[in-house]
């Protein structure tokens, strides 16, 4: 499933049943006339900053592996992938 | 010297400066209070150690005239933000004993200005929760306990937070409000919560739930307090692109005591029916007092209210399902085997995550998934502009809001825990402030019929902090809120 | 339309394969799309990595402003609209080399939308092909797979690199069409300077979907050919991938749709497997980041400082230099080939310049393995050699050596032509008293040659041959030819 959480069978029931009730829930805001409606994506109105190009980061390969669960020298190391 | 721990921030402050004590002393005895807490397991890690380092430093400052604002004050952090070389978790299972390399800008403000860390506070998983029972080290006791000795939650997600404050575990503590998980849990323990407005407070190494939404702030034990602190924790900070370029100001000179001719806005949808009749006088009691200090008091109307809990429980979780992603067992944290990589993720993100994560995950990715973006997605955030919108109308008419903070007193512990939607409720009244993102401000008001604490919700405009914390104080004062937990929890 | 000669026959009858061609074209940039960890090829594995380009917890983007203006300049290179205010979205899918469990991209507002470009076919004809859109986003980290029997590594270098996705229309009909589209956009990027081209480090890939139908139909189902990094793989993989559908579809098969990898070891396609399910890939705007905006001021400073472009090089070649269309094309096909030919060109006859420059420079090049930058003969070198074709100083065979000799000298010992013409004693013969006694001694010594050139007009080009012959070569032959057939009674 796309969230990839792994589900035990017996889960299932009880989880459908509470997310159908938040889907209850949340569906009462089809009562909500919204023709014309812009959707409000962040409270800042500011214009996006950028920043310059520059290379100012980086450079420390053993704080980006420092808490890697499993690693081969300089990789991450995770199960097999099959292409 | 347990004496000291009784002081709030600003006194103890003012005792530093004075050399009244020194930092060390002052840390020693919050550490020694902390260590004979455990039964409200408000605190996750303590770093005692590193908190007498700190506090001898800032006494070298102290003596040498290089104090900055927060020399030398205690304090505990939520588990949210990350600490640089102080195992940070979440409160939850999959970051394993994450340490990360690097500090967050909030807390690193604060270290600046001179404050000591005592440790790291518990809070909801992920801060999403509003009792603290859904974290991976188990619920936080409220310091106030029910009528008949029950534990009680402290609220959440900041429970840590505020019950270590309300506890006097440290003169202050830093927490986080994505819906109300700041002003909630403020209410519940009698303690003062500031959620500014988003923007104010960088979000860089605070560890994400919910991005439009979430906001850092303190709990403290006054009005003052938080003033100071937020005038740490306040920053512009170009690594967070939504943190908004703004000057700090001075916001305990802004505590002035005037409210004369302020409008006080009273919002009738918040007159909900399922209120309980002391909450609701305590609301008209919190309009008198205004009143009273020149205050005028109009009728304000937010229609959209109503639909705010349900566009924040789409738009948070939606958020959540891809800031969550993250937690894939590759990089950091907790990995459980698997047999092929697929296997690993879903066996990991099983074995990590607690029930309520898994719930809001599946709920956002649901919301987000091609058929329902529209019906869903698209929809709460069209509702969340109308919700904003209503607030810019009611600003026409008024200076800030005025509205009770939550619908109830602490629970038991347990209570609410079976039924997620009953939980959703306890922020009613403080999630359309997020939605808006705007800062909102709880004041201990009084007491229910049990003695229990509840709070008055103050909402002001977008960066009117100074506005929101000048009417708070006079509230403050008003309600005289003087009311301490009996220490049940140590001898 | 399609033309016919691009279908492939079926064993049921034609068929017609349909392209559109995503290109990911890193841009050039020193830091990343979103943090300001570096991009240099071939560091050290995961030393260019940010804690933002790992996505640790509470780390966010930061937009890199140089890219922007890259994206923009290349949007004003495609000839297409550049969107003032454009959304950066999250892509969300897991993979180990994906450390958000997302990618930063742009979904239904990109900075460029519609556009159009030139593709010069071989048999010289032109093709305008659609450009949709082209939208920023990160590149993702690298895994390997073949370095342990049970584990994947993975290195984030490349996470978070910005890259720029070009993404045409389904406009072509032929694998040439494919790979000249590749070409074109690639010399489009490498004249602005917005992506260095670079197919075997990847600074440039393409995603090929694939589809056959019967022309005149509805489009079919397609494959995407994910990534494939050559141009010659693009054909090839085409190829055999519009064969392969054609063989199911009249095997009564379906064609379903999926990702499929390219093999160049076998010149395959095959599904991936990890790709099979469908995706769903729930994208919303990033809650980190604010909408992409700028002014027309912006745009238009970019537009100002944007270089000549190939089609309007070709075109001015083709005007200025009375070149052909061909030629035009081979030329300006790379800046510094067309830059080459220009300063070559100053003060010259231009035609010839061009043919000495395609026929000579680059095939030199071509079998040294050199780039153009190193080439051994300069510019003005090239020039000077074709001026002393121009006024007769030597023959185009005599100049042909000439070359040669100073491309093997190089540049440093390199001479100019003059000099080696005048060291070797090349210059052409144009003293007509010694071509006359040349020709005079050659019909003298051969009488039954002449008998025979009298009666088969063709042989006096075996009397110019033997006369070329016994002047080196340096006689001007047009002379000698008129002189022979003067001599042997074949000018009325």
């Amino acid at each position: 499933m796309l969230a990839r959480i792994g589900l035990d069978e017996a889960e299932v029931p009880a989880l459908a049943k509470e997310l159908n009730t938040i889907i209850g829930f949340v569906e009462q805001l089809s009562e909500v006339d919204t023709e014309g409606v812009k959707p409000f994506t962040s409270p800042v109105e500011n214009k996006m900053r950028w920043r310059e190009d520059v290379v100012a980061d980086g450079g420390y390969a053993e704080h980006v592996l420092a808490n890697a669960p499993d690693k081969d020298d300089e990789y991450f190391a995770v199960p097999k992938v099959v292409e | 010297m347990s004496k000291l721990t009784d002081l709030n921030l600003a006194q103890a402050r003012d005792g530093l400066v004075s050399k009244a004590f020194s930092a060390a002393e002052l840390t020693q005895s919050h550490i020694e209070r902390v260590e004979a807490s455990d039964a409200l397991n408000a605190y996750v890690l303590k770093t005692p150690e590193k908190a007498m380092d700190m506090a001898k430093a800032s006494d070298e400052k102290i003596s040498n005239g290089t104090a900055g604002p927060l020399e030398g004050l205690p304090i505990g952090v939520k588990d949210l933000f990350c600490t640089k070389g102080v195992r940070t978790t979440a409160s939850s299972k999959i970051l394993g004993e994450f340490i990360p390399p690097y500090e967050s800008t909030v807390t690193q403000n604060l270290w600046n200005d001179g404050a000591v860390l005592l440790g790291k506070l518990n809070n909801d998983e992920f801060a999403m929760g509003s009792s603290n029972e859904t974290s991976c080290f188990g619920p936080v006791n409220n310091p106030y306990q029910g009528a008949n000795g029950e534990n009680l939650v402290p609220g959440g997600s900041s429970g840590g937070s505020s019950a270590a404050v309300a506890a006097r575990l440290g003169v202050a503590a830093t927490a986080t409000d994505t819906g109300g998980s700041i002003r909630q849990p403020a209410a519940f323990t009698g303690t003062v919560g500031l959620k500014p407005t988003y923007g104010r407070c960088s979000r860089w190494g605070v560890v994400a739930f919910a991005s439009s939404l979430d906001q850092a702030g303190p709990i403290t034990q006054t009005v003052r307090d938080a003033a100071i602190m937020l005038g740490s924790m306040a920053s512009f900070d170009k690594r967070d692109s939504t943190s908004v370029e703004r000057d700090v100001p001075n916001y305990e000179a802004a505590l002035t005591g005037n409210i004369k001719g302020l409008r006080v806005g009273i919002p009738k949808e918040y007159r909900v029916d399922t209120m309980p009749a002391e909450i609701e006088a305590l609301w008209q009691q919190g309009i008198d007092w205004l009143k009273d200090a020149g205050a005028e008091i109009v009728d304000v109307s937010l229609p959209h209210t109503k639909y705010a809990l349900p566009a924040y429980y789409i738009i948070a979780p939606a958020e959540a399902s891809s800031n969550l992603a993250r937690y894939d067992g590759v990089r950091y944290g907790a990995r459980q085997t698997g047999v092929d990589i697929d296997d690993m993720y879903s066996n990991t993100r099983a074995a990590g995550f607690g029930d309520e994560v898994k719930r809001r995950i599946m709920v956002g990715t649901y919301a987000l998934s091609a058929g329902y973006y529209d019906a869903y997605y698209i929809k709460a955030l069209q509702v969340r502009r109308l919700i904003a919108e209503d607030f810019d109308r009611a600003y026409e008419k008024c200076d800030v809001l005025l509205t009770p903070t939550t619908p109830s007193a602490a629970f038991a512990v347990g209570k609410q825990v079976e039924d997620p939607l009953e939980m959703y409720l306890n922020d009613v009244f403080t999630v359309t402030v997020n939605l808006a993102g705007l800062p909102g401000l709880s004041v201990p008001a009084g007491l229910d019929a049990n003695g229990l604490p509840l709070g008055l919700q103050l909402i002001g405009k977008a960066f009117g902090e100074e506005e929101l914390l000048r009417v708070g104080e006079v509230l403050e004062t008003a309600a005289g809120f003087t009311t301490r937990p009996k220490q049940w929890w140590s001898a | 339309m399609a033309s016919n000669q691009n279908l492939i026959a079926g064993a049921t009858g034609d068929w017609e394969v349909v392209m559109g061609l995503e290109i990911h074209a890193q841009i050039a940039s020193e830091s990343k799309l979103f943090s300001g960890a570096a991009t240099e090829f071939g560091a050290a594995p995961n030393s260019q990595v940010s804690l933002v380009d790992a996505a640790m917890p509470g780390m966010l983007p930061v937009i890199n402003a140089y890219c922007i203006e890259q994206a923009v300049r290349t949007g004003l290179g495609l000839k297409a609209q550049v969107n003032k205010y454009s959304v950066f979205d999250r892509k969300n899918y897991f993979y180990p080399d994906l450390p958000q469990g997302y990618q930063i991209s742009q979904f239904l507002q990109p900075i460029v939308g519609e556009g159009a470009i030139e593709i010069d076919l071989p048999d010289g004809s032109v093709k305008t092909i659609g450009v949709e859109r082209l939208h920023l986003e990160q590149d993702a980290g690298k895994s390997l797979h073949d370095q342990h029997p049970s584990q994947s590594f993975v290195d984030l270098n490349r996470s978070g690199v910005a890259l720029m996705e070009i993404v045409s229309h389904p406009d072509m009909r032929s694998a040439a069409e494919a790979q000249a589209y590749v070409k074109k956009v690639r010399a489009i990027l490498r004249y602005l300077g917005t992506c260095d081209g670079n197919m075997e480090q990847g600074s440039l890939r393409a995603d090929v979907n694939v589809s056959v139908r019967r022309p005149g139909d509805e489009l079919g189902t397609r494959c995407e050919i994910k990534n494939v990094n050559s141009i010659r793989f693009i054909g090839q993989a085409i190829e055999h991938e519009a064969r392969r559908q054609i063989d199911l579809i009249e095997d009564g098969g379906v064609v379903q749709q999926q990702t499929r990898l390219f093999d160049p070891k076998n010149g395959e396609t095959r599904a991936m497997r990890s790709k099979e399910e469908a995706h769903d890939y729930r994208y919303f705007p990033d809650p980190d980041l604010l909408p992409l905006e700028f002014d027309q001021a912006f745009v238009d400073a970019i537009a100002k400082d944007l270089p000549e472009l190939p089609d309007d090089k070709k075109a001015r070649f083709i005007s200025d230099y009375k070149l052909s269309p061909y030629d035009a094309s081979v030329l300006v096909s790379e800046a510094e080939n067309a830059a080459f030919f220009e300063a070559a060109a100053e003060g010259q006859d231009a035609k010839a310049v061009a043919n000495m420059v395609i026929g000579s420079v680059f095939a030199g090049l071509n079998k040294a393995g050199l780039a153009i930058a190193d080439s051994p003969v300069t510019p003005s070198q090239v020039g000077q050699l074709v001026g002393l074709i121009s006024d007769d100083t030597v023959s185009n065979s005599i100049a042909k050596e000439v070359f040669e000799m100073m491309f093997d000298e190089g540049p440093d010992q390199g001479k100019d032509a003059h000099v080696i013409v005048e060291e070797k004693g090349l210059k052409q013969v144009t003293d007509m008293g010694a071509i006359e006694a040349a020709v005079d001694e050659v019909i003298a010594a051969n009488p039954d040659k002449v008998t025979q050139a009298q009666e088969r007009p063709k042989m006096a080009g075996w009397f110019v041959g033997q006369v070329m012959q016994a002047t080196g070569g340096k006689a001007n032959p047009q002379a000698v030819n008129k002189l022979v057939l003067a001599k042997l009674g074949l000018d009325s």
